[in-house]
């Protein structure tokens, strides 16, 4: 009974709160870009937030503002920015990016890490009219969603393209006689795992390529010993591993302990983290891994640079997400700067036509998605080079059969 | 009835028939914000509603919220809605005997652990299924369903919680309860079924758990299970029926709504430190309030029945 009378009064308290605060913000003049967002601080995809996104987004508005800010017109207006802990959860990131909308009243809103939270957010995004840059999504429905929400914009592809990329590059060695064509593949039973095993194996099959090892193992496996066991004695020519963070470093670790080096060395997210680099040292060469980047291009080297000064502790980005999102900033920011004010329908309209100059080179979407992904790179020379798709500006001959383990 | 009866019922009504236009007049936030507070009524109600009387401490709330959103993810598209909600209904409640008929008999500790390893349990099942069977995990959920229509059904959904909980109190079955509340030994003596009720009981509350992920599903557009089988939910329903007392009906609301306002607000004001502060309220409500606000109020109450009588006298 009291909760009831408790409701109606907050009810009540509500609606005059939000009226109050639309009549406050009427008149006021464009001092500020308003930029919010909602981020995992913490939960379990606050590992990934931390690597691949906040340090991006913090480079981005610390580069724009020492600029002067943003360029609308003939002045420059700073941005303010507004931002949230989603906690990983995909109600929290709703409600947060509610709260940027209606109260906050943000000019822009960057979009949160992982697939699930970015889908969480689509609707919203799409019903309040902001553009929604999503940077590190991998979702076999990007096109269909991009057509559901045209303020949505998908830069990291779909797992079916990752997967068909990765055996294209195992067919063009087979056919160089660089490798056989038995293929054993463990992968994590996740999201990532399923999508990526599943686009995979029928492409191996249509390949004409052996799949002599086909499980997954659940999320959390601390050992996974046995399966590299199992997998080194059926001596494969390619080992895949569709993996997370914790288990592509624990599988390149056992198969290093258990001299396990097939020709072919892949495993999944994680492989493009410069954790990798540190923990392998030496034994990261010729490990191949989804994402990859245009190394050896200066842009890149210049992106590298200045992300390692502006990071805490002077972190390297990422090889695969982190380059995307921060071209996704740029692009974000070039389309502002070209509409020249705060007019978000045709900020959209400008990321949907128009060309943007990137770290990750010229980009020009067709349907809402980028043309060009890396989708294999390889370690080479304490690098993460982007090997695949081949035909790709940058990219790099895969080094092939991967180097013996060192010892440590 | 008594005069005071008509009197709160008139009340509650209005309450209820003024909570249903909210959604025309607050903004999406606010909305929002109210279809949390609904969220954690319902579910700290529906929790409090089993834990009050038998003090069993339950931690599968998310076993059963995660299983109505699965039912949503699977059947969103291909059925009417009303029957995909009739479904989990009943999903739910074939879960809830099955779990209560196999573990009630369990006690104390062991029950909280038995529960806490259902909603992993049900997770890890519905991962195998879609790993070896269907081959994809993760979920689209485009219905056509408003977060005006969710306010809505959770205001309907809180009616009927508070509804059944009012019957239950006022029927023998509810009359049962207390006793094996009180003593479940002297409960068997008098002839009462204990198993039985304990287990219709069971079922009941989970019964709304299910409903209420159901109903919030089309909220995520994307399911998979570690957003559906959300451990933090469980912890959160406990946390909040205790703060306001499970062994009123209306107390769980008492915890429900204040801690949704307090998390709420230290998530916009406190962005990077809010999970911490929730933890120090956590543990102060523990040890300030061991018998909810609830507790607090009737102590109050008793600590001074001469002022009340006082003024009862005046008047």
């Amino acid at each position: 009974m009291v909760s009831a009378v408790k409701r109606l009064a907050a009810g009540l308290l509500a609606v005059a709160g939000a009226a109050a605060v639309g009549w406050g913000g009427a008149a006021e003049a464009q001092t500020s870009v308003k930029i919010g967002y909602a981020i995992s601080r913490t939960g379990p995809a606050a590992g990934g937030a931390a690597v691949t996104t906040i340090p991006n987004y913090e480079l981005w508005v610390k580069e724009v503002n020492a600029a002067g800010g943003l360029k609308l017109g003939d002045k420059r207006v700073p941005i303010e920015v507004v931002q949230y802990d989603d906690r990983s959860s995909a109600e929290e990131a709703a409600k947060a990016l509610e709260r940027l909308i209606t109260q906050d009243k943000v000019d822009f809103i960057l979009p949160p890490w992982g697939t699930g939270l970015n889908l969480a957010v689509g609707p919203i995004l799409n019903k309040a009219g902001y553009p929604h840059i999503a940077s590190t999504a991998v979702t076999d429905r990007a096109p269909e969603l991009a057509k559901r929400w045209p303020n949505s914009f998908w830069l990291l592809g779909t797992s079916a393209d990752a997967a068909k990329t990765l055996v294209e590059l195992l067919t063009k060695l087979r056919t160089e006689g660089k490798i056989g064509d038995t293929v054993a593949m463990a992968s994590i039973a996740d999201g990532f795992g399923i999508d990526l095993s599943g686009a995979a194996r029928p492409a191996l099959t249509a390949a004409k390529f052996k799949l002599a090892y086909d499980k997954t193992y659940p999320v959390g496996t601390q050992d996974l010993s046995p399966i590299i066991n199992e997998v080194k004695a059926l001596n494969p020519d390619v080992f895949i591993a569709f993996s997370y963070p914790p288990d592509t470093i624990a599988i390149t670790e056992q198969s290093r302990i258990s001299g396990f080096n097939p020709k072919v060395f892949y495993t999944g997210v994680g492989t493009a983290f410069p954790l990798f680099k540190q923990k392998f040292g030496a034994n990261a060469e010729g490990v191949m891994g989804i994402g990859g980047w245009s190394g050896d291009s200066p842009v890149i080297k210049d992106y590298l640079a200045r992300h390692k000064a502006s990071a805490a502790n002077g972190a390297e980005p990422d090889r695969w997400a982190s380059a995307v999102t921060y071209a996704g900033l740029q692009m974000l920011q070039q389309a502002i700067e070209r509409v020249g004010k705060v007019d978000r329908a045709a900020v959209i309209k400008d990321l949907q036509t128009g060309t943007f100059d990137t770290v990750i080179g010229k980009v020009k979407l067709e349907n809402n998605m980028p043309t060009k992904y890396w989708w294999v790179g390889q370690w080479q020379d304490g690098e993460f080079y982007g090997i695949g798709p081949s035909g790709n500006e940058g990219a790099r001959a895969p080094v092939v059969p991967k180097p013996a383990w060192k010892a440590q | 009835m008594s005069r005071a009866q008509i009197m709160t019922g008139a009340i509650c009504l209005a309450a209820v028939v003024a909570l249903a236009f909210v959604p025309m007049i607050v903004d999406a936030y606010h909305l929002a914000l109210a279809i949390s507070l609904l969220q954690f009524t319902v579910l700290a109600t529906a929790w409090g509603m089993f834990s009050g009387p038998t003090r069993y401490v339950s931690l599968a709330t998310t076993a059963f919220f995660g299983v109505g959103a699965y039912t949503v993810a699977v059947l969103g598209e291909q059925l009417p809605w009303s029957l995909v909600l009739f479904i989990a209904a009943v999903i739910g409640a074939i879960m809830a005997v099955i779990v209560g008929l196999s573990t009630l008999r369990l006690s104390g500790v062991h029950f909280v652990i038995f529960t806490f390893g259902l909603a992993e349990l049900v997770r890890q099942i519905v991962v195998w299924y879609e790993v070896n069977k269907t081959r994809v995990l993760g979920r689209y959920v485009f219905v056509d369903i408003t977060q005006n229509d969710i306010y809505w059904q959770l205001l309907a959904l809180a009616v009927i919680v508070f509804g059944t909980g009012w019957l239950i109190a006022r029927s023998r079955f509810g009359f049962a309860l207390q006793i094996i509340g009180e003593d479940e030994t002297v409960a068997r003596h008098c002839g009462i079924n204990v198993t039985i009720a304990k287990v219709a009981l069971f079922t009941i509350s989970a019964t709304f758990m299910t409903l209420v992920g159901a109903v919030m599903a089309p909220r995520f557009t994307y399911i998979e299970p570690s957003i559906a089988f959300n451990a933090t939910i469980s912890f959160e329903v406990v946390i909040m029926a205790l703060l306001g007392g499970a062994h009123r009906l209306w107390g769980p609301a008492l915890g429900a709504i204040p801690l949704t306002l307090l998390f709420d607000f230290l998530s916009a004001r406190f962005p990077s430190t809010s999970t911490l502060i929730m933890g120090v309220v956590f543990l102060l409500i523990v040890y300030a309030l061991p018998s909810g606000v609830v507790g607090l109020w009737e102590k109050l109450k008793a600590w001074r029945p001469s002022a009340s009588k006082m003024r009862g006298a005046q008047a």
